[in-house]
């Protein structure tokens, strides 16, 4: 009873926090501020996962809601500037609609099934057969990994096709020519054959004078990808797999960058390659499942694979998972670069 | 089915899906352009071969990773789906012939890789929204049909700087949409442990009243009104088409609302059951109100635009109120109406805008006071824009007609003074659809053009496509077996045969 | 234990209408979007909670010793839905973010009140 308690209080300042920061968030003047309120929230998000036992989600909340939306929004704001103009015009509208949404959403509540038994439908119906038969159908003890990469894997691969489809819109949309007198510099430029080595980005630079963070960088670094590669191949036992490694990766290049500069990152990794690994990443995973077809079996039938049916499961999974790591690692990089390239160019270069 | 056939259900989603990576790859104007046409004519062979397949052989199945539902994802082609997928790759590959010159116009050469792989992942989103028999699936495949409309709405940049608002705005509201609708499967799920949509429709009766569900269906029917731009949630529809590309437009206006249109009737038929949706909840009375405002107060905004792409997407969400309205009759000849329309309109307006961004392409503006005299400048475009503007009233013999005429005999089915209100309302708002086309008809041939302009035709790589169109509209506003054909069997299907 | 129920629930109907209602309210087209993502991530707290079994453990297969009583765990599916529901969070951010970017430069402003002043004088 004693660690009940304990365990509802901690759930109880995890909730209050919450709100707490999306209050915040919403009053506050300062757009970097807000920023990292919503980083806190996500963050906070992700430990109230954890009390509800979905490990591989707080992972994925922490990495992507607290790390790389974090990273994009100040990347933004580098851009656009962080006041918030205008003074708070109150209107009724938007106070009315989502008192309503949440009135219809309260009046649900009271016959909602009661939380945590063990007897409500979302329990009884589908989910049993995921835990009982999936570590011997599958093979895999993570039955996180096992329904999100066989059971439910042409969801997960809907879910690659999301962040591709992202990748290339934002490169789509942030490629196109900022303004005419840019366009006539960089021709003009290019035409003289200095190229446009004047383009680099404010954010871009990295931080050249900064020893501790030059030395700190360079022995993170390996770590980061080292544990990267654990989160890849060991999702199938623990929390992890493709997605969460990805965004590992993408963490370590972006803390690349910003130590060492856009450039130098992108001698390492360039647009052009990391194009080249989203693309490879969606034709990996929609390989074995045209494979699995070729085999005899259907889309994404991992079972035809192999004579045995889980080693079959086993090699499909571990195929897509990394077909999803490398389109997540490269698309959020692309991301990245695409934000920072867009920075106001700046008319010297360091020495 | 044998061998490749019983793949077909898989194919018509993956083959666009796998093409999209690859074509991001290439450069160039052709090649990319090339390879998406071939694609999309590819899903719309395949789409025809499902049409007859479910026709003939009853509904198809596809168990996805070999998982059987509830526990995996399921694709199931019935006679409303496979007339969805028969839709958007027709108009989809139609529209892709036209866009070889026109899009090279708007959009730089060396972004055509990515526009064309942005292009098939939207239809892949599309497709795969109509063919999944899993309620989470569909929400996935709307965010890839979504992410890649605003990306491909922002590319009308290069003409219109406010393409980028208009983006911006539709990701805003069709965010919210989506999730509204996540909300709603998730209470779902959590009523009744399941995701399939047949499994969720056989367990519905048990939970029907309870709060939850009933908060289900209304944050259901509220995403899937915002993605459909029903009325009063249509503000970023206008927007949307009015700054987009022409073949973005083009394909957007003939499928993408469509889309919505099919999830409204597959959950209220399929998943909610027909007898709770209007029987105990009188969803009725709050879908028919809007369908009748919307398509009278769209009816009305569109003869004041100045701009006619503007004037046409005004006109599309009229025409998305008639098949909420065709819903909301909840009768089989409703239901029949609301489909048959989805056909028509999508046929009509697909090549009014087409033929608008003919004129686009010559004069290079959709404007009306820059399109004066346009008749006499480029009069095969222009009167392609006619006919068009003629089915699109509902003139007999035009596909317009068709819809109308099964609407009205629905709405009189009621046998009540709802029913001739409803007639009543129908033929004002054909009355307003003869002045907003009146108008630029009368700009068009009754007003010289500026001085010096030139006398010139689109290219016929744009004409021939546009003018498929128009004449194809004409053919289904005559021979009706199939679009009315499959409709009919769609609308029995939905009736009687839903588990 | 009854009030605490539907505690969660109610925490998710909090957060979802401060975030649509920061979303719906403010002009600062970045703040809108901060907005959405604040409503998106509510609802991965619903999904969560409905996969929740009390006395439950992470849906991981540990090894018991004979005798001890077997593990219950909780309902994986949720947490598979919200991975995806996650990474279309991160993809609708990115892309709103992006089409800012283009707006601020292209209108000179990312609010939106002089975005429309601007749009009707064109």
């Amino acid at each position: 009873m004693e660690t009940e308690t304990l365990a509802l209080f901690v759930d109880l300042f995890l909730m209050v926090l919450l709100v707490a920061g999306a209050l915040t968030v919403l009053t506050v003047r300062n757009l970097f501020v807000a920023t990292m309120l919503l980083g806190i929230v996500s963050f906070t998000m992700a430990l109230t996962f954890v009390s509800l036992d979905a490990v591989d989600v707080a992972f994925t909340e922490a990495a992507v809601g607290a790390g790389i939306s974090t990273v994009l929004y100040i990347g933004t704001l580098a851009l656009v500037g962080a006041q918030e103009k205008t003074g708070v015009k109150f209107s009724a509208w938007p106070l009315a609609i989502c008192l309503a949404v949440g009135a219809v959403l309260i009046y649900a509540t009271y016959e909602m099934p009661p939380y945590g038994s063990p007897d409500n439908p979302a329990q009884t119906h589908v989910a049993p057969r995921y835990v009982q038969v999936s570590p011997t159908e599958i093979g895999v003890p993570n039955m996180v990994t096992s329904v999100l990469a066989s059971y439910r894997g042409f969801d997960t691969f809907g879910e690659v096709t999301v962040i591709f489809t992202a990748g290339i819109g934002v490169l789509l949309i942030l490629s196109q020519r900022r303004r005419k007198r840019d366009d006539e510099a960089e021709e003009e430029a290019q035409k003289k054959g200095t190229q446009s080595k004047l383009r680099v980005s404010l954010t871009g630079l990295g931080s050249q004078h900064d020893l501790v963070p030059h030395i700190v960088a360079k022995l993170l670094i390996p770590f980061i990808f080292v544990f990267g590669l654990y989160v890849q191949f060991h999702g199938d036992f623990g929390p992890g797999g493709g997605f969460q490694a990805g965004v590992i990766f993408a963490a370590g290049f972006i803390l690349h960058a910003l130590i060492y500069g856009l450039q130098f990152t992108q001698r390492v990794l360039s647009p052009q390659v990391a194009l080249i690994l989203i693309v490879a990443g969606v034709l990996i995973y929609g390989g074995v499942g045209i494979v699995s077809m070729l085999m005899g079996g259907n889309f994404l039938d991992y079972n035809v694979l192999l004579p045995d049916s889980v080693a079959g499961q086993h090699i499909g999974i571990l195929i897509i998972e990394l077909g999803v790591g490398i389109t997540v690692a490269a698309a959020m990089l692309v991301i990245y670069y695409a934000f920072v390239g867009r920075a106001e160019p700046v008319n010297k270069l360091p020495d | 089915m044998t061998g490749l056939s019983s793949q077909f259900a898989a194919l018509v989603v993956v083959l666009p899906l796998m093409f999209a990576p690859i074509c991001a790859l290439l450069r160039g104007r052709t090649l990319p352009w090339a390879i998406t046409t071939i694609v999309s004519a590819l899903s719309f062979y395949v789409s025809i071969e499902l049409v007859i397949a479910v026709n003939t052989g009853g509904p198809i199945s596809y168990h996805m990773g070999g998982w059987a539902p509830p526990w995996g994802i399921e694709y199931l082609v019935d006679p409303l789906s496979s007339y969805m997928l028969l839709i958007i790759s027709g108009i989809s590959t139609g529209v892709l012939i036209y866009a070889r010159d026109s899009i090279a116009q708007e959009v730089a050469d060396k972004h055509l890789g990515l526009f064309f792989t942005a292009y098939l992942l939207g239809l892949t989103g599309m497709l795969g929204i109509c063919i999944t028999g899993d309620a989470f699936n569909i929400f996935v495949f709307l965010e890839v049909m979504s992410l890649a409309s605003y990306v491909l709405i922002a590319m009308g940049e290069k003409y219109d700087r406010r393409a980028l608002t208009a983006a911006f705005q539709y990701l805003i509201i069709g965010s919210v949409g989506a999730t509204f609708f996540l909300i709603g499967v998730g209470l779902l799920y959590m009523m009744t442990g399941t995701l399939n949509i047949a499994d969720i429709a056989s367990r519905f009766s048990e939970i029907e009243d309870t709060r939850p569900a009933r908060a289900a269906v209304a944050f259901l029917v509220i995403g899937i009104g915002i993605k459909l731009a029903l009325f009063p949630f249509h503000v970023w529809l206008p927007n949307a088409y009015s700054y987009a590309p022409t073949i973005v437009t083009a394909f957007f206006a003939g499928t993408a609302t469509k889309v919505s249109v099919y999830l409204l009737i597959r959950f209220i038929f399929t998943v909610f059951d027909p007898e709770f949706a209007f029987g105990i909840i009188q969803l009725k009375d709050i879908l028919m109100p809007l369908a009748v405002l919307g398509f009278l107060s769209m009816s009305a905004v569109a003869i004041f635009q100045t701009n006619i792409k503007r004037l046409l997407a005004y006109s599309s969400v009229a025409q998305l109120g008639y098949m909420a309205l065709g819903i909301a009759l909840a009768s089989e000849a409703g239901l029949t109406a609301a489909i048959v329309h989805m056909f028509n309109h999508a046929v009509v307006k697909t090549g009014l805008f087409l033929s608008v961004g003919g004129m686009f392409f010559m004069v290079g503006s959709v404007y009306l006071k820059d399109l004066a005299g346009i008749g006499k400048r480029m009069p095969i475009t222009t009167f392609g824009f006619v006919l068009g503007g003629l089915a699109l009233i509902g003139v007999p013999l035009t596909p317009g007609f068709i819809s109308k005429w099964y609407l009205v005999v629905a709405a009189l089915e009621t046998n009540s003074n709802l029913g001739y209100a409803l007639v009543v309302a129908i033929m004002m708002s054909s009355l307003m659809a003869v002045i907003y086309i009146w108008r630029v008809v009368e700009v068009a041939y009754f007003r010289s053009p500026p001085e010096g302009a030139e006398h010139k035709e689109a290219p016929l790589s744009l004409l021939v496509p546009c003018w498929m169109f128009i004449l194809g509209s004409f053919y289904f506003g005559i021979d009706t077996t199939v679009n009315v054909g499959l409709a009919e069997t769609a609308a029995a299907f939905l009736m009687g045969g839903a588990p | 234990m009854a009030f605490f129920d539907q505690f969660n629930y109610w925490i998710f109907i909090i957060l979802l209408m401060i975030g649509l209602y920061t979303m719906m309210s403010r002009g600062n087209l970045v703040k809108k979007m901060i907005g959405l993502s604040l409503f998106q991530i509510s609802v991965f707290l619903f999904y969560i909670t409905v996969g929740k079994i009390t006395g439950g453990t992470a849906p991981i297969v540990v090894e018991t010793l004979p005798g001890d009583p077997a593990p219950i765990y909780s309902n994986p599916l949720p947490h598979v839905l919200i991975l995806t529901a996650i990474v279309v969070g991160i993809a609708t951010t990115a892309l709103g973010l992006s089409l800012v970017v283009r707006i601020k430069e292209s209108f000179g402003t990312i609010n939106e009140d002089e975005i429309l002043e601007m749009e009707d004088e064109a």
